[in-house]
Parts: structure tokens; sequence; C-alpha cells
């Protein structure tokens, strides 16, 4: 492997310890340790926090208490590359647990250097499961550290350190290697350990990713996750950290120590067999994972190409699953967590990138997902799979989150053929969409930090600001196809055609991501959510139950990737109700708190409306913040309108009641933008009345008091607006 | 491999294969234990449910816990161990079993004390190539 030439011994002999804190190991009681890790990187002090009743109450866990405290350790004037920001990991009371596919997830927060509120993201990889096993709820690593260093949590001897680490690459696939090496106990006991990297990319852009070890016992080399989205990853490195790394050897089905460990496993047993049964007949995860879903989207019109201006492309079959199918390698049980046999996390083994420092080598390609292949792929006109996977493996390395670089590079794209961008001002690079070659050496450049490159890097908003002032592009223009909201770049739907959608992404806490709300079949394919109403419900429903997954360290994947075969004729198919029980069954199991369905959402509730009011304090909770761009909700060209010309000429004469007949295109566009930005706002309204916001997008005291999250420092907050 | 072979024919309901199995795997005659279960009611037919040493858990074990044995028996290491139970769930058979008492599953081992327990030689332990 290209990179350091020292042995790992060698490595680790360059260590120096910075700091050191010794603690009895414990036992987890319910789910929970009842206490928190502190590591503060610049006054080099380590110390244990108290989790109290009422956290548990009111948070759970998870993105609940990395939302807790990084609201107590910022300011309002805080910004994502003060000292005082945090990034907090966290798993969850249920996170560990190892009947239940799913359940090893990991929650990150901090404020991200995009959007400059808060940022949670959810990744795989054993980190969250570990550290709570070692003795800790979350981690919280406040501060810079003037020189890179390595935080190691030793779960088994009750030790955390604080080491300077200078020789070990930055680079997510060598460092991964290099820490689980250096810090396992045994080359048998590699998969006790897990590692936080980011990558050079993180260092220069601000879209940067953290990425998540485990250990593969079957490829004999370590995988990673992503906690993509936010920008986490520069944070990461402008804290000068290289790695964090867990070990805890001994993990059992009853680590948790839950209340009923009965019902855990019945819960588990049942959805293995389901998997079993029937996901080959539904999502082939399992063999595939979620680029199943590319034809899908591709087939719905649905999936993003050319900076989300059109919807397929004839292309799409050299990028969707079969070819993945034959490249991944089948048959190993791909979960990113003991016990999920969902196993979506597939990998390209021995692949020879063609670009770049790791050219030639032979490495594992994490993935694609579905995400990477339309953000990296079809949306920047790329259908090369090798190109799409070598793609994949830079950004991981790098720690640079695809969905941003796709987006990104998709807009750069847009700009190039509009000629907003010459060749000038890119080096020379003609970054026409489908030059894969463009994409890679710009992501390269970010990596060195150097060339047009780190511009994108600096993610959709920023350049929207710069190819304004100083290369003349039209703001409006560039306001409309710039595809983000709040700072954070889209993920990769194309919400145009679904208004639930366009409020799933716009109308969320953290930006434009599919972690909230994903609509689209409800609204567009199943119709069925026609009225404002059932929309603002769903709005409503479905980022609460989405972001209760967030609370306790689980996977979205196995509630809705697979159903049991009669999940058709229930009552509320999208909501999967024999899931939704499960889930009771695994809260209650594990923490021995007799829950409902009905309480998930209200757990979930304050949470929410706590992440809404720590935005407006960082000063964007309100409905401006909450404008789309308009690509997102309609044709912003006269080449995108006459894509669809049949589509939306209908809509023109039956919703708007226009006859499109003899009318130019540019007048149609006009009109129809008309009706769509007044049916975004119609939809706001709606769905603030149903969260109980008031018109301005803020929550109201009787809310807040509801779901017990009218604190003082919030009601301070939230009292100038109402 | 090493494997037990069952005749429903001759299985008249004793279950003193059940006992006999929870015994040796436990110490303790407790049927809900056994790797080995009889179904059926009181006057018959009756149906035996044992491993047949398929291996397809194997592959699904994301531990390594589960390989064969020098007799081709599919035997659990139960330091490797996690207790997630994908291998229950994907038992072609549902012959790997749980109890609440563990949190590691358990199957026949394929060692014969089942095959002396039965009066109507229903159980037989057989070499068969594979």
């Amino acid at each position: 492997m290209s990179g350091s030439r020292l042995s790992v011994e060698e490595m680790r002999n360059r260590h120096k310890i910075l700091a050191e804190f010794a603690y009895e190991t414990g036992e987890v009681e319910r789910g929970y340790t009842n206490r928190t890790l502190h590591v503060n990187l610049s006054d080099r002090t380590i110390v244990s926090k108290p989790v109290t009743e009422e956290m548990k109450e009111v948070f759970v866990g998870g993105r609940g208490f990395g939302l807790w405290y990084l609201w107590h350790a910022v300011t309002p004037e805080t910004k994502w590359n003060d000292p005082e920001n945090e990034i907090i990991f966290s798993a969850g009371p249920i996170g560990g647990i190892t009947q239940y596919p799913g359940s090893g997830k990991t929650l990150v927060v901090s404020l991200s250097p995009t959007t400059g509120i808060v940022i949670d993201s959810n990744v795989g990889g054993y980190f969250g499961p570990l550290l709570k096993f070692a003795g800790w709820d979350a981690l919280e690593v406040q501060g810079k550290a003037d020189r890179d260093v390595v935080v190691f949590i030793d779960g088994n001897t009750g030790r955390v350190t604080l080491e300077e680490a200078p020789a070990e690459d930055v680079d997510a696939h060598l460092i991964s290697e290099q820490l689980t090496d250096m810090y396992a106990d045994s080359p048998e006991a590699k998969r006790d350990i897990s590692v936080v990297s980011a990558g050079r990319g993180a260092e220069h852009g601000l879209i940067g990713c953290l990425n998540v070890s485990f250990y593969d016992v079957r490829r004999g080399a370590p995988r990673v996750k992503q906690a993509g989205r936010g920008g986490i990853g520069t944070v990461f490195r402008d804290k000068k950290i290289k790695g964090i790394v867990v070990k805890f050897s001994g993990v059992r089905g009853d680590t948790n120590h839950p209340a009923d460990l009965e019902r855990i496993t019945r819960a588990g047993v049942r959805l293995h067999r389901e998997i079993h049964d029937n996901d080959h007949l539904q999502c082939h995860m399992r063999t595939v994972g979620t680029a199943h879903l590319v034809e899908i989207m591709n087939d719905y019109d649905l999936l993003p190409v050319h900076n989300y201006k059109f919807g397929s492309h004839p292309d799409a079959g050299k990028i969707s699953s079969p070819v993945w199918k034959k490249l991944f390698t089948q048959g190993i049980p791909d979960g990113c967590w003991y016990g999920c046999t969902l196993a979506c996390s597939h990998a390209i083994d021995g692949f020879r990138p063609r670009t770049g420092p790791y050219k030639g080598q032979k490495i594992i390609v994490d993935g694609p997902e579905y995400e990477t292949v339309g953000g990296v792929g079809s949306n920047c006109g790329i259908f090369d799979p090798n190109d799409v996977a070598e793609l994949n493996f830079y950004c991981d390395t790098y720690g640079i989150d695809t969905i941003s670089w796709g987006t990104s590079v998709a807009f750069v794209m847009e700009c190039f053929e509009a000629g907003i961008l010459t060749q000038e001002i890119t080096g020379g690079i003609e970054a026409n969409f489908g030059n894969s070659d463009a994409s890679l050496e710009f992501l390269h450049q970010l990596a060195r930090g150097e060339g047009f490159g780190v511009v994108v890097g600096q993610g959709v908003r920023r350049m929207k600001k710069r190819f304004a002032e100083e290369y003349g592009g039209d703001p409006q223009f560039l306001n409309d196809i710039g595809m983000e909201c709040k700072g954070l770049e889209y993920s990769q739907y194309i919400s145009k055609e679904s208004l639930a959608q366009q409020g799933g992404f716009g109308l969320t806490n953290k930006g434009p991501q599919h972690d909230e709300a994903w609509l689209i079949f409800m609204d567009m394919v199943n119709n069925q959510i026609p009225t404002f109403e059932d929309k603002a419900e769903a709005l409503h429903y479905f980022p609460l139950f989405r972001t209760w997954f967030g609370l306790n360290g689980l996977c979205k994947l196995p509630w809705n990737d697979i159903e049991p075969p009669n999940n058709a004729e229930t009552d509320e198919p999208a909501k999967v109700p024999e899931h939704v029980q499960n889930y009771v069954d695994l809260f209650s199991g594990v923490t021995g708190r007799e829950v409902t369905k009905e309480d998930l959402i209200s757990m979930s509730e304050g949470v929410y409306n706590f992440q809404r009011v720590f935005n407006l304090r960082m000063g964007a909770g309100r409905r401006m913040h909450d404008d789309i761009p308009y690509r997102s909700a309609g044709p912003v060209t006269t080449e995108e309108y006459e894509s669809r010309s049949e589509r939306y000429d209908k809509q023109l004469r039956k919703k708007v009641g226009v006859d499109p007949e003899g009318k130019s295109t540019e007048e149609k566009v006009r009109i129809l933008r008309e009706y769509r930005v007044d049916q975004y706002e119609k939809l706001r309204d709606a769905v603030y009345k149903r969260r109980g916001w008031t018109p301005d997008g803020v929550p109201t005291l009787d809310t807040l008091k509801r779901f017990k999250v009218d604190f003082p420092e919030v009601v301070e907050v939230v009292t100038p607006h109402l | 491999m090493r494997v037990l072979m069952p005749d429903n024919d001759l299985c008249r309901g004793v279950r003193a294969c059940m006992v006999a199995c929870s015994e040796y795997l436990f110490k303790e005659e407790n049927p809900a234990k056994s790797a080995i279960r009889v179904e059926g009611s009181p006057a018959g037919p009756f149906k035996i449910h044992v491993c047949n040493q398929c291996g397809e858990c194997i592959a699904v074990c994301p531990t390594e816990a589960l390989s064969r044995d020098k007799a081709g028996v599919v035997r659990i290491d139960g330091g490797k161990c996690v207790g997630c139970l994908s291998c229950v769930g994907f038992c072609p058979y549902a012959v790997m079993f749980t109890h609440p008492d563990y949190t590691e599953p358990f199957k026949c081992v394929a060692c014969g004390s089942c095959v002396k327990a039965c009066p109507n030689g229903a159980l037989l332990l057989e070499k068969v190539a594979g």
C-alpha cells in the first residue's frame, strides 16, 4: 500500500501520550452505562459526566444526547471551527444488541461547516456499540489539538489516552488498517476495534465526512461506513484528530443487560426469517444492497441526471444493480454490525484505481450505495461503473461525502456548460457532464489542497456566491440550479414532481437529506397523500418516526427495505406496522420501559423540536430558511420543461387552469413556476401548523411544553419570535 | 460426515431422545433444551426435526463461529459466537435452537445419545459422504 513506509510498531513508537484517564469499566444497565466521556483536545483534559434520568426521558440517547451536549457546548456565535464546537458520538439504548438487524449504528452530531447549524449523521460500523460497551453512552470531543492526535479508548482495561500520532497516514483506508493492527490485542481480536477517521480531502474542503470502521473477518481487512452529511470530517481534521479508536472484547447477545432478552430474541429471529424468505423477492439487499434502487428510480423518472435536470437516462443500465451484483463479492455476510442479515454493506474486492496516489494498487471499494451511484454517477452524467467505483473509493479515503461531492460537481458541470465557468477558471479541465476524469482530477486536487478542486470542495452554497461575485454568473440562475438548502447539498432524488418530497427535503431540520423523509412513492406512485393535510400528516409522522432510529442507535433499512409478505393488506402499509411493533418490543425489551407505537413518536417530537429551536439559536430556524432552490420544485429552463412537456402541459391544463396552447415554453415555465412556488407555500403553512409551529416556522411554547423541552434556555431563544 | 438420520415411520412419539439430548448438552432433563424435536399428537403421525449438517448456516455467521469439525459435523465456537441468531433465522429446517437461559444458540452435534435412548430404533447415526 502506498503511504507511510513505517511498520505499525514503528508508528506506535512515535506516539507520545499527552493525557491519560483511568476508569472502572462497569456494566451496561438496560441499554445505558449512565455516563459519558468528555475529551478536551485544547487543555488535554478527559472527564466522565453522568447521564441524568431527565436526559434519558427527554433525549433518549444517540442524536438526542448529541444535541443536548452540543447546545451546552456552544454559543449562538460559535462557528464550526471554533474550539468549543464538539463532535459527539453516541449509540443509543438499543444500540449494540446483536439479535435484530440494523442495531449497531452510531449517531454523530456537530456544527456543520456548510450550514452553520447542527448536523446529525447516522453511520454503521462498530464504533457506537463498542463505545457503549467500553463504558460510555456518548463521547464528546471538544477543543483543538496543537498536533495530530489519536484518541484511544480501551474498554477492557478502562483506559483512555490522548496520543500524539505523527506517523500514521491520514487517508481512511490506510489509517483504518494501521490503527486496527496497532491497537488489537491479537489478529483474532481485530473485530474488537473500531476506528473513526476522515482523510486528506477533509483538510481542504468543507464537505468532509467521517469514516467508521468494522473489521471484516472473512476479507481480513477493515471496512468503512460513512457519517457522510454536513462536513463533520472537516471539523474532525480541523481539530487535528487523525483517528479515534475504541476497543472492546466480549460482545455477547446480552451485553446491554436488557430487561427482557426473550422479547428481543423473538423479534430478531422473526426478522431474520422474514429476510431469509423475502429479501430475494423484494429489494435484493443481500446481493446488491441499496444499489437496487438505481433502475427503480430510473424507471420512475426520479434518478438525478445532469444536476437534477432530468430523471432518467438511456445509459442508466450501465450503473444499475445487475452490474453491481457482478462486481460485489457475493456470499459474504455483509452486515455492518453483528446480526444484520439485511447485509447490505457490499464491497468490490481487488479493485485497482486508474488515477491518483493509489493508482494500480489493489483496494476494497466500500460500496457503492445508491446515493453514491446517483451522486457521483448519473447526476454528473457519468455511467461507467468503474469510474463510479473509483470516485466512491477516493471520496471515502479522502474523507469526502459522496452525496455532497456528486451534487457539487454536477453544479460545476452545469455552470461550465452554461459558460459561467471556463477552462481558464477550472485550470484547463473541461468540466462537462460525463467527464469522469474531471470529477476525479478535482477530487485529487482537493486532497492535495490545490487547484479548482478546492473550490468544488467548499460546497454548493459557497460556490453560488463565488460564481456570482467573481465570475459574473447570474445570481438568480445560480440560486435556481444550485441544489442546496440551508447550506447542505441535496441527496439523490428528483423531488420536482412530488410536492411532499419537496417538503421532505426543504422542511427538515438539518438540510435536504434522506434521513428525515422519503415520501416520493407514497406521494407520486401510490397517491396516498393527495391533500395538503395528508402531506402535512406524512411530514409530521415520518420525520419523527425516522428520527427515532437516531435516538436509539438503529438503522432504518430493516424497517422498510424488507416487509412482511402481508404488509400490503395492513391499514397503513407505508408505516410497516408489524415492524413498528418490533421496535416497540426492542425498546421495551432493552430498557424495561413499556411503550406504545405512539410513544415512539412523542419520544422523537421533543428532540425534533429542540433541534428546530437550536437551529433558531444558531440563526437559521425560521420560514425563510426552509426556502428551496426552484430546480427542486420544477423546471428552471426551457430544456427541462421540454423534456417533460406532456406532463407539464397537462398540469397547466388540469391543475393551474391555463391552456398551454400557443404559449412559448418560457411563458409556460413562468406560469408553472408561479403555481409550484405557491403550492410549496401552502404546504409549508399546513406542515408548520401540524407540527405546532407558528407560520414563521417557530415551535410554540405550547408545543415545547407538551414535549418537555421547554427548558428556560429554549424558551429564551423562542420568545422573541413568537 | 457423521449425521443423525431420523426415520419418522418408526417414531412413536416417546420423546426419550429429547430428554437424552438436553441431558448431554446441558446436564438437564429439559425438552426445551433439546436439539432434537418430535412433532406430532399422541396418536401420531410423528415428525422428527434435527440438524442434517447441511452447513447453510456457516456462510451466514458474521464471526465465523460456525464450522465443520473433523467428522463433518457443524459446530458452534462459543468463544466467537455473539448471539446474533442469524443462523437460527436462516436455518432451512428450523433446527438451530434458542433457549432464554442462553444468548448463544445450540444444535445437534451428532453425539448419538438420542440413538441409544430411542426404544423404537427411529434414530441412526450414519457416516455419509460430503
